[in-house]
């Protein structure tokens, strides 16, 4: 029996989207599941209120189609999402890219932040053996603090030295960044092969030197796990800090008004925004390290 | 002066040199103790060694006998507790400051993050040297090993064997007088092991340099070696110091195993080992 390679080539791509495939469709059959389940009793009672006869399939139809649900189904976002998306200009307060972009720009400011702070940190507790013992426990216990319980002081705070706008939300990006990234470098700065910081010694290189060609380079796997993990946590930090200024604009705002007006479909669709948000900007930082670290250890 | 030239070494001795050959390395009633957890460990004790140059030096004994500490010591990578080492006239730190051996270790210890050429480069990189000398230097050291052409791969795209050549090249790349190596084809195969040391006679033969060598493979040491330091197990001391140039010729081919002198030598660095041992019991 002989293959072709073309069809072998279609085989191996039918098998590789087959379980991506199987699993969205899984996900959105739980989801509708989820919608009728969760939005059963409301639907009853609109039924009854209308005093006709109803069946189950006229319930089910119900659930599917409600103004305010409990659950909104995803066609019900689908369309949210497009009539929000192509309805407006993208600099319409409506348009959902809009919001997206203004939460974009404070969670990447933050996590530019959390980057230049987790990176100095880690190399402090690196090289300064007493930092470890004092620093470290300070570095732990801020990230004990709930975030929501933080995050209005910090508004409040930086409002009173004159800071409104991007910086404060910014900044709670970065309390949410810096932390996994400290203890990924602090790892990675020490990941260098004892015998390669033997061999530094060899030729008197110095501290600087050292950390430069050889503890550096040796930290970027570390640090891109990290960064995957911050990245993600830059976006929650700036929808959380959308949400005590009040909301004008971003996606945390779009949560905030969604909430005060029961606007279900509203809020689901910024959710829905916000993890393609993440989703994104985690890929960029897969390509990032794709391009930067080189090693047997690498992501291809 | 071109980057090719090997310092001082090219130089032809004068009849006053070659008679009585300089010392490279001269130890001195050398004692290390290691502080553990429980007692101290003695590692070396009362060692004494001179290593003249062009020597090949192999120091043999069964594992943890301290022959890598001995090493490391004259690196200045281990401090002893007492007793004098000169590396070169000076202590082992301004040696190492004045990076007066290439030290080539257990493992390649090659950056993965960086291709075969920057790997060599590295040495001369910190010490401040132009690009352009660099790569000329890099690619002379490549062909040295056998590597030309391997400059653009990657340590891990290249077999165990060919990685420790690359830092065979990455220590002679700055053209030190003395190569320190410590079991540098201790993981590979027999077959691999066999070629390199033929390689490595031959680069020694032809550089002049000063090697001293860790090994606990007898017929390594005997092919290999100039003179062979047998050492005991714990506490490290010297047993026996056999002197091979005398039966064997500088120039050496792995026909020679088979000879008698060969396997006289290796009979009594044999002989020396398992002396060590019964000293243990």
């Amino acid at each position: 029996m002989t293959t072709d390679p073309r069809t072998a080539g279609g085989r191996a791509l039918f098998a590789a989207a087959l379980p991506v495939a199987a699993m969205a469709l899984f996900v959105l059959a739980a989801w509708y599941a989820g919608a009728v389940w969760l939005n059963a009793p409301q639907a009853a009672d609109a039924l009854t209120r209308a005093g006709a006869e109803w069946s189950f399939a006229d319930l089910v139809r119900q659930t599917l189609a409600m103004k305010r649900p409990i659950l909104p189904t995803p066609d019900q976002v689908a369309v949210d999402l497009h009539q929000s998306l192509t309805g407006y200009p993208v600099t319409h307060i409506r348009n959902l890219l809009y919001h997206t972009g203004v939460t974009a720009g404070s969670a990447l400011t933050g996590f530019a932040m959390g980057v230049v702070l987790g990176v100095a940190l880690a190399a402090g507790i690196v090289q300064v053996r007493t930092l470890e013992a004092s620093l470290l426990p300070w570095v732990i216990a801020s990230q004990t603090i709930p975030i929501l319980a933080i995050a209005p002081m910090i508004v409040v705070i930086l409002g009173n030295l004159g800071f409104t706008g991007l910086l404060p939300k910014a900044v709670i990006s970065m309390y949410l960044c810096f932390f996994p990234i400290t203890i990924g470098m602090v790892k990675g700065l020490r990941s260098a092969d004892p015998l390669t910081l033997d061999l530094m010694r060899t030729y008197s290189a110095g501290t600087a030197r050292t950390f430069l060609l050889l503890r550096l380079p040796a930290s970027l796997p570390f640090l891109f796990a990290s960064l995957k993990v911050a990245i993600a946590a830059s976006v929650v930090g700036a929808i959380v800090g959308e949400l005590p200024t009040g909301g004008q604009a971003g996606l945390g705002a779009r949560l905030l008004s969604g909430s005060y007006y029961g606007q279900t479909v509203q809020i689901w669709s910024a959710l829905v925004m916000s993890a393609l948000l993440s989703v994104g900007l985690v890929l960029l930082v897969g390509l990032a390290e794709r391009a930067l670290v080189r090693g047997p250890g690498a992501t291809r | 002066m071109p980057a090719a030239q090997p310092a001082p070494l090219a130089a032809v001795p004068t009849a006053a040199e070659a008679e009585s050959p300089r010392t490279i390395v001269d130890i001195r009633r050398l004692n290390l103790i290691y502080q553990t957890a429980d007692q101290p460990v003695t590692a070396l004790s009362d060692v004494s060694l001179s290593i003249a140059k062009g020597d090949f030096i192999s120091l043999i004994g069964p594992s943890g006998c301290g022959k890598t500490t001995l090493m490391r010591v004259i690196a200045d990578l281990e401090q002893p507790s007492s007793g004098d080492v000169l590396v070169n006239g000076m202590t082992p730190e301004q040696a190492r400051l004045k990076r007066a051996y290439g030290y080539v270790f257990q493992a390649p210890a090659l950056y993965p993050w960086r291709n075969v050429e920057r790997n060599v480069t590295l040495p001369l990189e910190i010490m401040g040297m132009p690009a352009a000398e660099r790569r000329t230097r890099a690619g002379e050291q490549l062909e040295r090993v056998g590597l030309a052409g391997f400059e653009r791969k990657f340590p891990w795209q290249l077999s165990g064997g060919m990685q420790q050549r690359v830092s065979i090249a990455r220590a002679l790349a700055f053209d030190p007088d003395l190569l320190l190596m410590d079991e540098p084809f201790g993981a590979l195969d027999e077959i691999t092991r066999d070629h390199l040391n033929v390689n490595l006679t031959r680069l020694w033969l032809r550089t002049r340099k000063t090697c001293v060598f860790v090994t606990h493979s007898i017929a390594e040491a005997v092919f290999l070696s100039t003179r062979i330091v047998v050492m005991s197990p714990r506490p490290g001391r010297i047993l026996d110091v056999i002197d091979c140039a005398r039966d064997l010729p500088r120039e050496r081919t792995l026909g020679i195993r088979e000879s008698p002198e060969f396997q006289r030598i290796a009979h009594r660095v044999r002989e020396g080992l398992m002396e060590g041992h019964s000293y243990d019991d």
